[in-house]
Formats: structure tokens, sequence, C-alpha cells
């Protein structure tokens, strides 16, 4: 289990030690063919700002190098805003008073098709953590009823157990997204008071339990700006070296959520520039040649605009944060504001002006383990 | 010369360069390049086309036989997923050719030689023209050839890689010991490199990203495809072998004519 591995590391000792990285530290970093978690150090240090420009054209190249001109296209859907937990950042934290709201069946299906008239065939489906009213079931007949219209499914919910990931794949699931929010014990506590998502270590084995069920595709990332970003970004990056070599025929993907405001919360103060955010995207993609690096509409029209060349694979467009968004209902309360208001056709044209080809569909249920 | 043809499994092709379609900044440019590339054969992955939609973007552009279709099973982790993907894709897209990928480790995409070997009896059997993705590894290649295999697909080195043939001297015992076509797969970066695979008698060359990814995917297209018949030509004429050290007038020898 990675907390076997996690264990062994002390969380201000990584930060001094990424902190006090020095120049020819970052160069070295630059200059290797393979880089190895000490490199990773190197280019997300305060040393590697001033070589973002060499670092943003390697990146350019070895993505384009793997994944040609193309970018895919993806969108949230979510099901429910229904929450037990209690997260300070969070707009469906339990504690807001906020009028709740899961999709029914119907519903759901009405989704479905609002989304498939976007042009969409990946999406990621996203609830809060209500054990009664979104549970495993719940999931299991919303995939069955979500499956016909799309190639490839993702989830971004509540961490469940092996079996369950296993039973989902067989309805057709094919990704699973959990963010560790933050690696830091001691305050994970701090933003997770109540509710089951306070439990850190249940969390941390969760990609384990993926894992080993056989999911095709794990996603993990912190929430950035929670705690400092650099450390938290080290250890992301070690849980994905020992995911990789664990889990071997799993793929992998990151994201890069920023804080954004969100109902009842101010951003605290370890929020990222724009430009520290390209260094841990080019820094992630110097590190790993094949993974998937995606990006959502949290980030503005202009740094979408630009970052779509230097790593990122995967981006959404036209994204609705609340239950029932895009067709039922519209105005129900949201997760957070988004940035990037465009519609998926303008970000496609997007795409396509700087020579890149959105791609929509990049699975066949064809594809998939028949058990 | 005689008129120098390659025939898989019944079928004939003038070119010897076949092409991948992934990776291009659009599809309008994938066809322009596939044109220019002179390509009769391009392999297709099955996960980024909509066999079930006559307009599919993808497939509007390899459309009115102008290219032979090579459905790939990229994706696939093992035999049986692979089998399932291949009926499906038969009936499809209307074709028995199957490019067979069975690539478990998503970071380096290298094939699993068991269950390529497992999948091919089968898919033989079931009446696939099946062309293997795999190692450079001689002994699979000879297994492979007696499961009936149409032809085998040995990597030059990683692919995506445009590392050039790496495998070089396995890639020389396999085009020696083989009775079916060697096409070299993956890693060909440059036209030299694909002119080196047919000097050394490759019988084919598959090349997508060093056309994709370049600047000028359709000028590059025509680079592969210039190279790939100069090194035929050469090959056929029979290259001189290099040497590395003058040649004396027979000291060792002359004796026997005294």
């Amino acid at each position: 289990m990675f907390q076997d591995v996690f264990d062994n590391y002390h969380w201000e000792t990584v930060k001094n030690s990424i902190y006090s990285i020095t120049e020819s530290d970052v160069l070295q970093a630059l200059q290797k063919d393979k880089r190895d978690l000490e490199d990773f150090k190197a280019l997300i240090s305060p040393a590697a700002i001033p070589h973002l420009e060499k670092m943003a054209e390697l990146s350019h190249h070895l993505t384009q190098k793997r994944f040609g001109k193309t970018l895919q296209m993806y969108i949230p859907f979510y099901l429910s805003n229904e929450c037990q937990n209690i997260c300070t950042y969070c707009g469906f934290s339990f504690d807001n008073k906020i009028k709740r709201k899961t999709l029914t069946e119907e519903e759901i299906l009405k989704e479905a098709q609002a989304i498939k008239s976007l042009g969409y065939d990946h999406v990621l489906l996203v609830t809060g953590e209500a054990a009664q009213t979104v549970g495993v079931n719940y999931l299991k007949k919303a995939i069955q009823l979500i499956q016909p219209y799309f190639s490839h499914l993702a989830i971004e919910v509540q961490p469940l157990e092996q079996d369950d990931y296993r039973e989902l794949q067989s309805f057709g699931l094919n990704t699973v997204l959990v963010y560790q929010e933050t690696y830091h014990v001691k305050n994970y506590k701090t933003h997770h008071t109540k509710g089951k998502k306070s439990n850190f270590y249940y969390r941390l084995g969760t990609p384990d339990r993926i894992g080993k069920s056989g999911i095709h595709k794990i996603g993990i990332g912190v929430l950035l700006g929670l705690e400092d970003w650099r450390t938290d970004s080290f250890f992301t990056a070690l849980h994905l070296d020992y995911l990789q070599k664990v889990y071997w025929q799993t793929k992998y993907t990151v994201s890069f959520p920023r804080l954004r405001p969100a109902e009842g919360f101010a951003v605290p103060g370890n929020e990222l520039s724009d430009k520290e955010l390209v260094q841990l995207i080019c820094a992630y993609r110097i590190l790993n040649e094949e993974i998937e690096l995606s990006i959502s509409t949290r980030e503005s029209e202009k740094f979408r605009d630009n970052i779509i060349k230097l790593g990122i694979t995967s981006i959404s467009a036209g994204s609705k944060t609340n239950p029932g968004g895009y067709a039922v209902e519209t105005e129900s309360l949201k997760q957070f504001e988004i940035s990037d208001e465009r519609s998926p056709e303008e970000i496609s044209s997007m795409i396509k002006r700087q020579g890149y080809e959105p791609v929509w569909k990049d699975w066949d249920r064809v594809l998939m383990n028949r058990e | 010369m005689d008129k120098d043809l390659l025939t898989i499994a019944g079928k004939t092709f003038s070119s010897r360069l076949f092409t991948g379609t992934g990776k291009f900044g659009s599809s309008e440019l994938m066809e322009q390049a596939l044109l220019a590339s002179g390509s009769e054969l391009v392999t297709v992955a099955l996960k980024r086309v909509d066999m079930k939609n006559k307009e599919d973007d993808i497939l509007k552009h390899l459309s009115d036989n102008r290219f032979n279709l090579l459905p790939n099973t990229s994706g696939v982790r093992n035999a049986k997923e692979a089998i399932f993907a291949a009926q499906i894709a038969r009936e499809a897209l209307q074709t028995n050719w199957l490019k067979l990928e069975i690539h478990p480790d998503p970071r380096y995409l290298l094939p699993d030689p068991i269950e390529t070997l497992k999948a091919a009896e089968e898919l033989v059997k079931l009446g696939f023209v099946v062309l293997p993705y795999i190692h450079a590894d001689p002994v699979l290649c000879k297994r492979l050839e007696e499961a009936g295999v149409a032809a085998v697909m040995p990597l030059g080195s990683v692919i995506g890689s445009n590392k050039g043939l790496k495998t070089k001297d396995f890639l020389e015992i396999i085009i020696e010991q083989s009775t079916v076509p060697v096409i070299i797969d993956a890693g060909i970066g440059a036209p030299s490199h694909a002119a080196q695979a047919m000097e050394m008698g490759a019988d084919a060359v598959l090349v997508n990203t060093a056309i994709a990814t370049s600047e000028d995917p359709v000028q590059m297209a025509k680079a592969f495809k210039l190279s790939i018949e100069a090194g035929r030509m050469a090959y056929r004429a029979k290259l001189a072998v290099p040497k590395d050290f003058a040649e004396a007038s027979s000291p060792f020898t002359r004796f026997l004519e005294d």
C-alpha cells in the first residue's frame, strides 16, 4: 500500500529540500534523458522559475511526440450536490444551507441527451458523498443509464471499496478520479472537519483499491492552494510513481484544480500564480512523457488558450458544476464558479486555430474486458 | 527490373510504406499526408473511430477505397479483449485484416508476446489476416509464422520515440529467417531510418509519429515515400558490403597460383 512509502517521508523535510534546490540542480534535471523524483523537485522549485521558457519548450516537444497535435475533450456531469462531509472550501459542504438536488433516473437521461448533443463522448460523473442517496447502488444505476450514450465514463465521487470499483467497471466505468486534496496529514483534518472524508488514510489508500480492481485509468491530484503547492505536488508525484510501478497496466491522469471561490468560502493564502501553474504542468510532463494532464474550466480563457500547447492533453469546455445544469435545473447551486464560460464549439474552434485536433472519441466499448 | 510488388495474404501493394492515422493536427491534414505518402495500407485505431457512424470524421477522410484499412486493437490488454474487439471490427469495417496490438503497459506501449501469440493463434483460426505488432524477437516471429500470421511487425525502437533501428541485430535475424513479410513498425523517426530498414531487406515500413507530428506532414510523407523507394532499390541492386580495410592483392592465397 502507498502508506508504507508515504510514511517514510516527512512534510517539512520535503518542503525544505525543495526550497533549497540550486540552479545547477535545475540545469541538470533539464539536461537529463530520464528523470526521477529528485529532478521533479528541482523542476517545481523556485530555482526553476528563471528556466520556465526552456521547460515550456521541452514540455511542448515531449507532449507532441507522444500525443501528437491532439486534445481530448471531456465534460463533467454533476449528478448530485448532496454531501455529508464538511470541507471548508467546497460549495457542497454539509453545513452550507443550500437547496440539495440529486438527479432522478428520468433527469439523468435528459441531462445525458443534452450533453451528447454538445458533441461529447467522454464524460466525468460527479457527486458529493451521501451514502443514503448517492451510494454505490445509485452510481450503478446511473452508469447503466448513461453508458449507452458515451464511449468513455469517468467518476469523481466518494472513495469506494475494491469490489465496488470492479462492479462499476462491469457496468461500463473506465476511469476513477480521486484527489487527495492535500498530503499534509495534520492540516487535512482542518480542511475536512466532518464526515467520511475526514479520514485521511482511507482516502490515501483509495488509488490502491482502484488499481487492484483493474480499472483502466486512475486520476490523482491535490487541490492547489490548500497547502504549499510544491510540497503537495511532490507527494502527488511520489504517489504516481508508486502507482505506476505497482499497477503497471493502469493509465494515469493528473489534474490541476486551483482553489476557486465557492459558496461560503474565502481562498486561503497559498494560491499559486499562473506562472507557477505553468511551471507545475511542464514539470509533470518533463518527468512523465505519457501521462494525461488535464485542465478544467476553472482556469481563465487566456490561460487555457495558451496552456494547450505546453503539456495539457485533456480539456473540458462548456462545463456546468451543478446537478441538472445542462437541461434539467440550470439554476441549482454550483460546486464552484467556472472561469472560462465559452461553449464546446468555441473551444473546439480555438483548438483548431492553433493547429490541433479536438478529439471527441478515444475509447471504444469493444475494447473493454468481457468477464 | 521487374515490377517489385509486395504481396500479403494475396493482396499486392506497390507502395512499401504503411502509415498510421493518429496524432495529426486535423483529419484534412491526415488525408493530404496519406495521399502524398502513396501508402496503400493505413492503420486505424478502433478506439478513435465510431464504427457505427458513416459520418465518422476519420473514416470519412479515408473513404472511397483509396486506402486499404488495417484496424488496430490498441487499448486492449489481453488476448480475450483483442479477439472480441477484432470480431466487432471485422463486421463494422468490412475487413478481415487486423493489426494485432496488445500492449498492456501504457507507459512504453510494449507488446505482450504471450497474449499476442495466444490471440494470433485464435484469430487465424477465425479467418483473420493477422499482422501482429511485436518485439524484435526472432523466435516469437517463427512461432507467429507457424500460427499462420500474414506478416510480422517487429519494432525498431520504442513506439513514438523516433530513435530508429535500435533493434537492428535482431531485425536482421528476423528478416533472414522469415517466410512471411517483415514490416518494421515503431520508432522510425527519419526517412534515413526507413531507408536503412529497406536496405536491410525489410519488406515494408510503418510510419506514423514522424509524419503526423512534423512541421509539414505532407512534405515529410513524401520524404518517407522517396526514402523507402530508394532503400528498396538499393537492396534489390545489391548493396556493396562496407569494408574496414583496403584489400591487398591476395597475399594469403597467392601461393596457390605459383
